[in-house]
């Protein structure tokens, strides 16, 4: 289904937005991909500024401002953007009758900031019964550590999974990136749809508290049940080692320094997974025809034999990738039915790789002000009700008329005389 | 700690019935569907689901039904036996599909092949059923036969590229535990829904294709968007965000040992003055001789890290430097805990490196439930899972069910389809 064709799957719900980041806009990016009205709403004192990535970097050229940053764009498409200062009375007032026609409340403030504006979920639902009201933020809204505040390296360190992710004798390599404000937005919208389903089932509305570093806490599934279970902890002589694979036990599986590609980056790496014997022998017939009799050696011949001999068997590996490039011994071992893959870099991943395509996992947007520009899109296809990206993030207000005056029947002269008292 | 919620009360998702056909890739998804209330239904053939094999093992004894892999990714499931090699089960197949709201599989097993039954007849014949494939590359890539693992689709889709180290000489680092079978599973999860949402709304259902490779790719934050809008490359950096140009490190050792994530150091006039409070009330000014700068910094209008960085005002640079010399010299008189807690309790954003079961124990979330005791019989004993990833007040989480054994349910499932 080509990319424009608004999708209908969502298309009967509309959210009333505070979200901002990615933690939290990830999650109604995903909805208003799918049809949902999703009004956003930002603070014209500040020109929405509390989400510091509008005007953070990337940019598409030379220009800088709050409506031009590439993180801002690439996690708002697809959603309706107006202004309104909820600290004015009559901000509060027009807050109030987009409450009363909307399914949702969404949000990812810090903890206390809605109630702080009075605005609670029994607050809510006094304007509109079945309300639905969920909140995202790294801690949740009770426990010891309520007030403290995180962003995605912080839920990633607390929650284990900054840990969990290094090698052997080093310091822990954690996540080259917000991993969970990604998938906390994620949790964030099965949040939602889970609470809509409850809604159309009985009829009743509610709230929900997703915290950040519970989802993240959940990511460590088998590590965690090997503690409870059999008391062994991940924080012990030699581990963590996260390259090599002990659930399920895999060797050799590892990621390999391979011949560097003329004119990419001086690096280049290899990942490489036997899942069991047979994948070996059949990465052992690679090597040796290719001259590395060492493979034949029998006692690599079953599991046991090549665990207990691992760290020999990688430097050994490691030699023979760097007789060629990643892609090619890459190639030469899929041929084989063994599990391979290129380390691959962002342009490789994007441009290169003839899965992006068939995906189109890319979509080109527009932006009132930067123009087209490519977005992640979503990793998935619907046969009949799939996704579509069009538009990006609103500039600050662009949705105005149609918000306050086709949903709230406001007036153009009371559309104006509001901005200019400041309330939108 | 809590125990499994009121089996009376009522999940969000326990309308539904799904048939989860497939292997660990989509075992993710099925419990959190199950998790939710979901009848879901694990078809495994006679030998059992393959990551019934995997370790951990209870006691580390193997046996397919002591694998801690198994029962984290199969809990509130129940288990059918069926051989899809046998085409006299493809009657019993056509009627649980019948009976299912919601099917997902992740192309391993194809009951429909083998079976020989007529797929667009299964979807013409149940119009509100949701079908949801979970593949590596997507049902009917080109790239979709290659043999692929956890490892190999995070090299491919991005993540490997951006963890690791500063020292290049040390590979980039899969992140712990199955990361990207997990992020294809969250987006099957989330499509399942979403579909499910229009189906509540029109009756409708569909076919949904997820593909694990793709769903990495998008997970990634500035790695793809560097290139997307400018065509700039991150490149991997210790404990911290991948960049085009490299940041400053923020993960200090304290003084037990372990780690804390620091974030940005002190960077504003009211940080500089916290942090001077800090290390007054711990007793450690006399041991920083740059402390007064502190005072200086707390009393300027403002203070922006571009004019630090500008590099042409001495005095910005020994204000922010005092400021990091003062968290490394609290780091090495503090435990990483104890520097977590009081640097959050003065405002600042530091995170702790636990490891995960230094999570499970930790008092915020064990306060909050995330300790959740399932019991299991066989076992005699009871055993702690990790809690809800989120916290509905109503129709909420729960594990309804330990992890099933081997077929436990072919019989009461199958007659009662006779």
């Amino acid at each position: 289904m080509p990319h424009h064709v608004k999708s209908q799957a969502l298309s009967h719900l509309r959210i009333c937005d505070f979200t901002g980041q990615l933690a939290g806009a990830g999650a109604t990016k995903f909805m208003a991909a799918f049809g949902a009205e999703v009004i956003r709403i930002e603070d014209p004192s500040n020109h929405g500024r509390w989400d510091i990535l509008r005007g953070m970097p990337p940019y598409v050229d030379d220009r800088r401002g709050p409506e031009l940053g590439g993180p801002f764009n690439n996690h708002n498409v697809g959603k309706l953007g107006i202004s309104l200062n909820i600290k004015t009375e009559k901000g509060r007032e027009l807050f109030e009758r987009l409450v009363a026609i909307s399914d949702c409340v969404t949000e990812n403030f810090s903890s206390g900031v809605m109630r702080s504006w009075g605005y609670d979920y029994d607050a809510l639902k006094e304007i509109k019964e079945d309300i639905i009201y969920v909140s995202n933020c790294g801690f949740g809204h009770s426990g010891p550590y309520e007030k403290f505040k995180t962003w995605g390296p912080i839920v990633q360190a607390t929650s284990g999974l900054t840990m969990s992710s290094a090698i052997p004798d080093q310091p822990p390599a954690g996540w080259g990136y917000s991993y969970m404000d990604h998938t906390g937005a994620y949790f964030m919208a099965m949040a939602i749809m889970l609470a809509i389903h409850h809604r159309n089932r009985t009829g009743e509305g509610q709230y929900v508290d997703v915290a950040a570093t519970e989802a993240a806490l959940t990511l460590n599934g088998p590590v965690l049940l090997d503690y409870t279970v059999n008391g062994r902890p991940l924080r012990r002589d030699g581990f963590p080692d996260a390259n090599h694979s002990q659930f399920p036990a895999m060797a050799p599986h590892n990621i390999y320094a391979a011949q560097p590609i003329p004119g990419s980056f001086d690096e280049a790496w290899i990942a490489i997974a036997c899942r069991n014997d047979e994948d070996w022998h059949a990465m052992r017939d690679v090597l040796v025809a290719d001259g590395c009799d060492w493979a034949a050696n029998d006692d690599y011949g079953q599991l046991a034999g090549r665990l207990s001999a691992q760290d020999d068997l990688d430097s050994k590996i490691g030699e023979w990738c760097m007789r060629r490039d990643p892609f090619q011994s890459a190639e030469l071992l899929r041929a084989a039915g063994v599990p391979a893959n290129a380390v691959q870099t962002p342009e490789q991943r994007i441009d290169q790789d003839v899965n992006s395509a068939e995906a189109q996992l890319w979509p080109t947007i527009r932006q009132a002000e930067m123009g087209r520009v490519r977005v992640d899109g979503i990793p998935a296809h619907f046969t009949k009700t799939d996704w579509s990206m069009t538009r990006g993030a609103a500039v600050l207000g662009e949705d105005n008329d149609y918000v306050y005056g086709e949903l709230l029947g406001l007036s153009q002269d009371e559309i104006a005389g509001l901005h200019e008292e400041g309330v939108i | 700690m809590t125990t499994n919620s009121n089996p009376l009360a009522m999940m969000a998702l326990d309308d539904l019935r799904v048939l989860e056909i497939g292997d660990e890739r989509g075992a993710w998804c099925g419990k959190l569907l199950a998790d939710m209330g979901a009848d879901v239904i694990k078809i495994e053939p006679p030998e059992g689901d393959p990551s019934r094999q995997y370790e951990p093992f209870v006691d580390d004894e193997p046996h397919h039904e002591r694998s801690l892999f198994f029962w984290y990714y199969n809990t509130s499931k129940r288990s059918v036996v069926m051989d899809f090699n046998d085409r006299s089960n493809a009657d019993a197949f056509l009627k649980l599909v019948e009976s299912a709201d919601i099917i997902f599989d992740t192309n391993t097993y194809d009951p429909v092949g083998r079976l020989g039954v007529d797929y667009h007849q299964i979807m013409s014949d149940n119009p509100g059923l949701i079908w949801c494939t979970i593949t590596n590359f997507g049902f009917g890539s080109v790239r979709d036969d290659e043999p692929h693992t956890d490892l190999t689709l995070a090299a491919n889709g991005g993540f490997a590229w951006m963890n690791g180290y500063d020292d290049h000489s040390l590979p980039p680092v899969r992140g712990g535990g199955q990361q990207a079978y997990h992020t294809g599973s969250n987006y099957a999860f989330m499509s399942i829904l979403t579909a499910l949402l229009h189906r509540d709304a029109t009756g409708v259902g569909q076919h949904i294709n997820v593909n694990i490779n793709a769903s990495v790719n998008v997970t990634t934050e500035a790695g793809s968007y560097s290139w997307l809008v400018s065509h700039s490359t991150v490149q991997r950096q210790t404990g911290r965000h991948a960049g085009v140009a490299p940041s400053m490190p923020s993960q200090i050792m304290c003084a037990d040992g372990r780690y804390v994530n620091t974030g940005i150091p002190p960077r504003r006039p009211a940080e500089f003055g916290l942090c001077y409070r800090w290390l007054e009330d711990e007793g450690l000014l006399d041991q920083l001789p740059e402390a007064a700068l502190l005072l200086v910094g707390a009393e300027l209008e403002s203070f922006s890290l571009a004019d630090v960085f500008r590099g042409d005002n001495e005095e910005l640079l020994a204000i922010f430097g005092a400021g990091r010399e003062a968290f490394d010299l609290l780091a090495s008189k503090l435990t990483a805990y104890e520097f977590f807690t009081k640097a959050q309790n003065f405002g600042f954003q530091v995170g702790v490196i636990h490891s995960p079961e230094e999570a499970l124990e930790d008092p915020h979330f064990v306060d909050r439930g995330m300790q959740v005791k399932v019991e299991h019989p066989e076992l005699g004993r009871d055993v702690i899972y990790p809690g809800a990833p989120y916290q509905l007040t109503k129709g909420s989480w729960g594990i309804t069910r330990r992890p099933p054994l081997l077929g436990e349910h072919t019989d009461e499932i199958l007659s009662e389809l006779r």
